[in-house]
């Protein structure tokens, strides 16, 4: 039954992607993208794969998704969004409801009641596995990442003159 | 978990990866194509979870991992590309960046 529950979970996930890459407004869109990501931890729960599952919400959805509203937050603000922002949700708040009631269906329905299949063995195999055969590739990920964030600080830092 | 969900699960997950790719090309603004770049990367993850999940295999959430520390690292440059961008030349959409110096 959980793999109904993984197939739902991800085809609620395909319908916010489509609708975050539809929307015009960039708040819109960021809130459908997480829409989209928690669906799809949802989707990785039901298979088995719970420590994804938390790595998405807490990364993805987190952390990844914060940084996306750090930068929106410099992109526009005005005095009288709060009034058109109720306007706006007076008249939208059918499709976010019935998102929400789309993720929320199967365990409603109580069809998520059975526990999901690990994956193969406990966690502890994916951090052998990691640390062991694959450890190359995460110190290649490691660097990569260090790299990004340098950069970034790099092209981020203020220059004196111009 | 059966063929037929696996085929399913790998059909959505082309249809994440394709609904990314078709943002990228039709928006504009670089904020939006960063978020289809997401949506590109998740498409994958899905599909390494779902055969990692069908073949019982740790290897599947081995290579999630590794894709969140790739779209971290992109989000991290591409975001700080983005303010660096408007900061120097006033650019927000990727129309006017036609050639990288001004």
């Amino acid at each position: 039954m959980s793999q109904f529950v993984a197939l739902w979970c991800a085809a609620v996930a395909l319908a916010c992607a489509i609708l975050a890459v539809t929307r015009p407004a960039i708040v819109h869109a960021l809130i459908w993208l997480v829409a989209a990501l928690l669906s799809l931890a949802a989707c990785f729960f039901a298979l088995g794969a719970s420590f994804a599952g938390a790595v998405q919400v807490l990364i993805y959805a987190g952390a990844i998704v914060a940084v996306f509203v750090f930068v929106v937050m410099t992109v526009d603000a005005s005095p009288e969004a709060l009034a058109r922002e109720r306007a706006r949700l007076a008249e939208g708040w059918k499709r976010p409801a019935a998102a929400v009631a789309m993720v929320a269906m199967p365990l409603a329905l109580g069809l998520a009641s059975g526990a999901a299949q690990p994956v193969a063995g406990p966690e502890q195999s994916l951090g052998a596995l990691l640390f062991g055969p694959w450890a190359l590739a995460v110190e290649a990920a490691s660097g990569l990442l260090l790299a990004a964030l340098m950069g970034a600080r790099h092209l981020g830092r203020r220059r004196r003159d111009g | 978990m059966s063929a037929t969900t696996l085929s399913l699960l790998l059909i959505l997950a082309g249809g994440l990866f394709v609904t990314g790719f078709f943002g990228l090309l039709a928006r504009r603004a670089i904020l939006f194509q960063l978020i289809s770049l997401e949506l590109m990367l998740a498409g994958p993850a899905l599909a390494f979870l779902a055969g990692g999940a069908f073949h019982g295999s740790q290897q599947g959430q081995g290579m999630f991992v590794l894709i969140v520390i790739l779209a971290a690292a992109e989000v991290a440059l591409g975001l700080a590309l983005y303010l660096a961008l408007g900061r120097v030349a006033d650019v927000e959409d990727s129309d006017t960046i036609t050639r990288l110096r001004h």
